[in-house]
């Protein structure tokens, strides 16, 4: 493979991954260094591919919902959300208030948790243990609403097609303002650990730095494209779910290196615990789900009084949901950027295809142009800096 | 010591103090289960997280469930340091010789958890690209069923583990080793 093999004579090549303790997942580097600076730098991707896209070929559109989960780890329920705009975009269907209030308020939380972990794992990977203690202490709780709304804390598949599987259960909303309580001193906690600590700004000030226009070039979104000073946001840019009606500001930064990046994301769930105080401030009493029967089940107590009632749901469960024929694809703002849903349907009971613009997988090629020149211990603070998802990456 | 299925040689295994039947004598039973009293009290886990349940593993060995406290919290980068190895999450063909090699790299005596649906058996994943379970790469000590499993799920796979450990029963490497030495030898 050329890969493998030196451009000079003078050059080593030294292979980083796919096992390693700071890669972020199975994410291979071919480092080519001279002494101890890279020279040339190539992801190789691919160890983690699942077939995502061709499993969802064989599984209904409900079913399909359990596979977003799994395809971005970190951001599960703002990937239910992705696809069940995409197929409710097949259908033209409108979802009820309080369901497009609670998907926004639960995006927020998902949000958080993402920027917890990659905050925990960027710094045990420059040596802070203890910020990722604090930080996996802080996902706790998100986990704990997770698994209060959907019995699991991670995989909820709790936003699907038509709206939410079920209401949220009594007392969420007095553990999401617990957690509001509670988190802006401990993202203080986490800044006064890291802000002006000293080995972390020598480790990430200046280093992988991205022009705004390579990463417009490279199809870059998300923190990364923000910290480069593109004030690029979906959730302002193309608006879903009424995040138009929320008051936020796009956190961006202009020195588009790894230390910009990490105010971004912390700065980003300040923003979030915004939104998150404001879906509660307006949520509206009513349905979370649709009453369109062609894609959500009856509620329980009509099937015992009617007849069309039972017909609906099994019909549903045998057959499935059958959005028309046609094309479609919807965009939110992931923790990583923009991802998409591309989904075509051919009027059945299943997607025809659906290809997935994973966020993760157009950041991590900027690795290739903004590491050469560094040291090889810089590598490790950029590729956290970009914060891929091998599971998003490789699909 | 003869050469493994695959070609390579196999380790050499120090045949004193191994895990298994107790050697005769009462000092041989006793240098065996102080050595197993030994490795079952600090296992050295690998830091190998492929998906999902990778963020769990950290889960449980970060503050809430504290891994540490079962003896198990000293996660090795390096295979040659370790002697647990946890598949957190699905294998890829892409990925099967990697695990394969580092579980080779890995000294004696040495265990498997696999950790979740698609390590244990594929789990929703039937398809071209994901290894329907990685007992077909590497013996496997423990299956933790979920997807992916609570962080108290992976703790009780240890534990189960360190059990199994105490109790000197042969790990499922050993086990595979003497199966394929009885093939060998004909029986």
């Amino acid at each position: 493979m050329t890969l493998e093999r030196s451009t000079r004579d003078d050059t080593l090549i030294l292979n980083v991954g796919p096992q390693h303790p700071s890669t972020h997942g199975v994410l291979r580097i071919v480092l080519e260094l001279d002494g101890e600076t890279i020279v040339r730098a190539e992801p190789v991707i691919g160890y983690l591919h699942t077939g995502f896209e061709k499993e969802y070929e064989r599984r209904t559109y409900l079913q399909a919902v359990t596979l977003t989960d799994r395809m971005d780890y970190l951001s599960t329920l703002i990937n239910n959300l992705g696809y069940a705009l995409a197929v409710e975009k097949l259908f033209d269907l409108e979802v009820p208030p309080r369901a497009r209030v609670l998907r926004v308020l639960l995006a927020e939380l998902t949000r958080i948790n993402s920027h917890l972990v990659w905050l925990g794992t960027t710094a045990l990977e420059l040596g802070a243990m203890s910020v990722f203690l604090y930080c996996m202490r802080e996902r706790e709780l998100i986990m704990d609403l997770n698994e209060m709304i959907s019995g699991a804390r991670m995989m909820t598949s709790y936003i699907r097609p038509g709206g939410l599987t079920m209401d949220i259960p009594e007392g969420f909303i007095g553990k999401v303002e617990e957690f509001l309580r509670l988190m802006p001193c401990r993202i203080q906690e986490y800044e006064d650990l890291l802000r002006d600590n000293e080995l972390w700004i020598e480790r990430n000030r200046g280093i992988g730095v991205l022009p705004a226009e390579t990463a417009l070039a490279l199809g870059v979104t998300g923190p990364i494209l923000r910290a480069s000073g593109v004030a690029w946001d979906l959730r302002k840019a193309m608006p879903y779910s009424g995040y138009e009606e929320y008051d936020f500001d796009i956190c961006v930064q202009t020195d588009a290196d790894c230390y910009a990046r990490y105010r971004v994301r912390v700065d980003e769930m300040r923003e979030s615990l915004k939104i998150i105080r404001q879906a509660l401030d307006r949520l509206p009493d009513g349905p979370v789900v649709t009453d369109d029967r062609k894609v959500a089940p009856p509620p329980r107590h009509e099937l015992a009084l009617s007849m069309e009632a039972l017909i609906h749901h099994f019909k549903l469960f045998t057959e499935g949901m059958k959005p028309p024929a046609g094309e479609v694809y919807a965009a939110v703002e992931s923790p990583r950027g923009e991802l998409g849903f591309y989904v075509v349907s051919d009027g059945s009971g299943k997607p025809y295809r659906i290809h997935v613009r994973a966020p993760s997988f157009a950041n991590l090629q900027v690795l290739a142009a903004i590491a050469p020149g560094h040291l090889v211990a810089d590598l490790i603070a950029i590729t956290a800096s970009l914060d891929p998802v091998m599971g998003d990456v490789d699909r | 010591m003869g050469v493994a299925g695959n070609g390579r040689p196999a380790q050499a295994v120090p045949l004193q103090l191994h895990q298994g039947a107790p050697r005769s004598g009462a000092l041989g039973l006793l240098l065996t289960k102080v050595a197993n009293w030994g490795r079952k009290s600090s296992l050295w886990p690998m830091t190998f997280g492929l998906a999902c349940c990778a963020i769990e593993m950290m889960a449980a060995s970060a503050s809430r469930y504290d891994l540490a406290r079962f003896g198990a919290e000293v996660f090795r980068a390096s295979p040659r340091q370790a002697d647990l190895m946890i598949v957190s999450g699905r294998v890829a063909r892409k990925m099967a010789p990697v695990l394969r090699q580092l579980y080779d790299q890995m000294p004696e005596p040495k265990w498997v958890i696999a950790m979740g649906d698609c390590a244990s058996c594929g789990g929703v994943f039937s398809n071209y690209t994901i290894v329907q379970g990685v007992d077909r790469i590497v013996p496997v000590d423990i299956y933790v069923p979920g997807c992916p499993p609570r962080p108290e799920a992976l703790i009780e796979a240890i534990v189960k583990l360190q059990e199994k450990i105490a109790r000197g029963e042969p790990s499922a490497a050993e086990q595979a080793r003497l199966a394929a030495a009885a093939v060998r030898a004909g029986v």
